[in-house]
């Protein structure tokens, strides 16, 4: 470097040094997030936020086990149709309203009831609640529900100040007043959220930054730019292209966890006119187009290696995933064999729709590549996602290529998407014995019984393939050298209890 | 003057008019529904049925306008569909940024290109020259990301003399502001530079040739003051005329800019906006953009008037 280089080098960074608060955490984001309030809101990204913001009555483990938060107890009737929580004590909201068990009905009260709420139907099976003392509470079930302390553990289980959101209506988002371990501060949309420690959280001694900053960053190379250049301290979602010069970086340090989510391609079957098609009414179609991919090379060519091969709603080292049937490997000459068997042996064209962005256009090219070898012409319709998502829903396609961010209960990730008119069965898909199946794992709380029952779903859902699974996305994070503590979880979020910085 | 003014005025509020109709029409032939787009993975039909009543979007495309400029005269522009905050808000939160970024683009355009035009014209056919035309046609030619890119990789990354994006308000911390805005406003400077280096290259040289010039010459006078007072003075009308058409140009810029340097104004809203479908934003910030370039086209109007004299008399 030469001097006068060094001089402006000097000059320029004079301020930023002396400006910058050391304590202040610096997060990017892959996109801005929605309204702030948990029972509106809807992004992953949101939810990123709401770790550092909003506690929840529970909070789940690296390994998906239900651990305390604001409850440190729960328990079970006896035939499961009520839970009765025990909340911790001395805990207040931001705004020093104490969170007792009242607070706790009130917020359920309008989760369940808030026009805009959109957590109505994670909250379906509660009937009501019942104040037994200052620090219980109970839950009345319409129904033993086996996914309602998963939902707990996310934006349904949020409390907030039962004062400010009965002040500020629909509003609330606008200055959400939680109880974690952050205070809301500013938010100058698609710029930046600030929050600041909360001096009074009940867990302050691990929480080690005076603010946190979320700052929104879409492009990824820029995020990646950022973090190198020092403007921030941790990335969330470094492009699986990325890592290999992030991991060249001394400065750098990667972080991951293989997500809870998958993607894959939907098939319409019998949602609109357009399901009447080969592909709609032979499953044998499908089957083959499945062993005409070879979801290894889908992860080696599109992701560098980065993500997880997949052929379950649940990834391969889920607890839920049905080791008896493991990824398929390619094998062209069956999926021939089997487009012979449906009278399809002098080829076939489907029709897939494609977000317009680099990534799904990249997976279908490889996936189209592969098909063509087996005697299957892909067409690549690429759709903006809006758009997509509205021709999918009124069911204007043939096959989609779509995704499913995850849940931490195995029902969030098929129940809707399975069951006869679920909320998200875009393809159509109807099987009164799957309905039954997949019913009967939400009122069971034993895991052993559920696993059985997923894996019975299974047996069906392999056959038939209405969503043929491709692969499940790792959540990689980029870290400066310097934060030390973090820890990956499934879902996704970043918990900053025990993160510390080494730098002053 | 005054007069002159009113009239431009009158003539401006049709176009706004019709400029509001044709985004509002436009908006509504986009495929896509708006509550699904902001659904996205929760798609519960009852909230979904309760949100497109809560803003309106059953009602028929005449009487959501109508609605739209009964509230918008009132001041009330809506509220985000994304973010819940009310559109106003969210302008004024992005309208000091691209202000600052378009006035430190222009500064860059400005301070590169009107030398390098009159350089090259009074230079013409000199190796000067050449280079200043190959210079302003990459600079027209490059295109924006790459170049915002390279910048990021160089000057954050490489030399860690910037920072990489985002952006600090004005008043928060003045030089800070300055430096996270230097790259965008000369990544959007440039291609501007190039067109004005160009118009005032070829404005010099027809000024040059003229009689008044080489009477100036004729006079004495040093050539510095030929060229300054004499020629740039005249060749400045056209000048002025274009730089209040690169607004648009800027503004447009701004769009691509923003998102390379994820600088949170008025591109960066617009661009979220329509792949979210969040209408009332779009409807918002194409009403002030333009009455933002109405009024920029009246301010170059009256500049031109003060710059040449002959036309103040009619």
């Amino acid at each position: 470097m030469t001097l006068s280089r060094m001089t402006l080098a000097a000059a320029l960074l004079g301020a930023t040094t002396l400006g910058a608060q050391a304590q202040d955490l610096r997060i990017a984001l892959q996109s801005d997030a929605d309204v702030l309030d948990p029972d509106q809101s809807r992004t992953f990204v949101g939810r990123i936020v709401y770790a550092s913001l909003c506690d929840k009555l529970v909070d789940i483990t690296p390994d998906l086990e239900i651990i305390p938060q604001l409850a440190t107890d729960w328990e079970w009737s006896d035939d499961n149709t009520s839970i009765t929580f025990t909340l911790r004590e001395g805990v207040t909201f931001h705004d020093g309203t104490p969170l007792n068990a009242d607070a706790v009905a009130r917020n359920i009260e309008r989760s369940q009831t808030l026009e805009e709420s959109r957590r109505k139907s994670e909250l379906t099976s509660v009937t009501g609640t019942e104040v037994l003392g200052e620090y219980e509470i109970r839950f009345d079930l319409s129904t033993p529900d086996a996914t309602l302390l998963a939902q707990l553990a996310d934006r349904s289980g949020m409390m907030m100040s039962p004062d400010a959101f009965d002040a500020a209506g629909a509003d609330f988002g606008l200055a959400p007043v939680c109880s974690g371990p952050f205070a809301f501060e500013e938010r100058i949309a698609q710029d930046r959220i600030t929050l600041t420690r909360f001096d009074d959280y009940w867990n302050a001694d691990a929480i080690n930054f005076d603010s946190v900053t979320f700052l929104p960053i879409p492009d990824t190379t820029v995020r990646l730019a950022n973090l190198q250049s020092g403007d921030i301290d941790i990335l969330e979602r470094l492009a699986a292209t990325d890592l290999e010069q992030a991991r060249g970086d001394d400065g750098i340090a990667i972080e991951s966890a293989v997500s809870l989510g998958y993607q894959g391609l939907t098939f319409n079957l019998d949602n609109g006119d357009r399901g009447d098609n080969p592909w709609g009414n032979d499953p044998r179609l499908r089957r083959a187009l499945s062993l005409a991919i070879g979801r290894d090379i889908i992860n080696q060519v599109v992701f560098n290696g980065a993500f997880a091969a997949g052929n379950q709603p649940f990834p391969p080292n889920s607890p839920w995933y049905d080791a008896d049937r493991p990824v398929p490997e390619r094998d062209v000459e069956r999926a021939r064999a089997l487009l012979e068997e449906a009278g399809f042996g002098d080829g076939i064209t489907l029709e897939v729709q494609v977000p317009n962005t680099t990534v799904p256009l990249q997976l279908m090219q490889v996936v189209q590549s592969m098909a063509s070898e087996a005697g299957i012409n892909i067409e690549i319709t690429s759709k903006e996602f809006a758009t997509l998502l509205e021709d999918q829903s009124a069911g204007d396609f043939i096959a989609s290529q779509i995704g499913w961010s995850g849940r931490v209960d195995p029902d969030g990730n098929i129940h809707q998407f399975m069951v006869t008119d679920g909320g998200l069965n875009d393809a159509g898909y109807s099987n009164p014995e799957v309905d039954q199946l997949l019913n009967d794992a939400r009122t069971t709380t034993d895991q052993a019984e559920r696993k059985a029952l997923y894996d019975q779903a299974q047996d069906i859902l392999s056959a038939d393939q209405p969503i043929v699974y491709l692969y499940h996305q790792n959540w990689i994070w980029a870290l400066d050298a310097s934060i030390e503590g973090f820890t990956p979880y499934p879902d996704g979020m970043i918990r900053l209890e025990g993160v510390t910085t080494s730098e002053d | 003057m005054l007069s002159f003014i009113l009239r431009r005025l009158l003539v401006a509020i049709p176009t706004i008019i019709l400029i509001s109709i044709f985004v509002f029409a436009l908006q509504k032939l986009l495929p896509g529904d708006p509550v699904l787009a902001m659904a996205g993975e929760e798609r519960d039909p009852e909230t979904l049925a309760f949100l497109r009543e809560k803003y309106g979007l059953n009602d028929p495309i005449p009487v959501q306008y109508f609605r739209w400029v009964g509230n918008a005269l009132t001041g009330d522009l809506g509220i985000s569909l994304r973010s819940n905050q009310p559109v106003l808000e969210l302008i004024g939160q992005k309208l000091p940024v691209t202000i600052q970024l378009a006035t430190m683009a222009m500064i860059f355009a400005i301070a590169i290109g009107i030398p390098a035009g009159i350089l090259s014209a009074i230079k013409k056919g000199t190796a000067i020259d050449y280079v200043a035309n190959v210079v302003a046609l990459s600079g027209l030619s490059i295109p924006n990301f790459w170049l915002g890119i390279m910048l990021i990789l160089l000057v954050s990354v490489k030399w860690q003399l910037l920072p990489a994006s985002g952006y600090v308000p004005f008043d928060e911390d003045p030089l800070r502001s300055i430096q996270v805005m230097i790259m965008p406003a000369f990544v959007l400077g440039t291609a501007l530079a190039a067109t004005l280096m160009r118009h005032t290259r070829s404005a010099m040289l027809t000024v040059l040739t003229s009689d008044y010039v080489r009477t100036a010459r004729a006079k004495g006078l040093n050539e510095r003051r030929v060229i300054l007072k004499h020629a740039f003075r005249n060749a400045l009308t056209p000048i002025v005329t274009l730089s209040a058409l690169l607004f648009g140009e800027l503004i447009a810029g701004a769009v691509l800019t923003e998102q390379i340097f994820t600088v949170p104004g008025f591109g960066k809203l617009v661009v979220d906006a329509v792949f979210n479908r969040d209408y009332a934003v779009v409807q918002g910030i194409v009403l002030v953009t333009a009455v933002g370039f109405i009024a920029m086209n009246l301010l170059a109007d009256v500049a031109y008037v003060l710059l040449n004299p002959r036309l103040r008399k009619q």
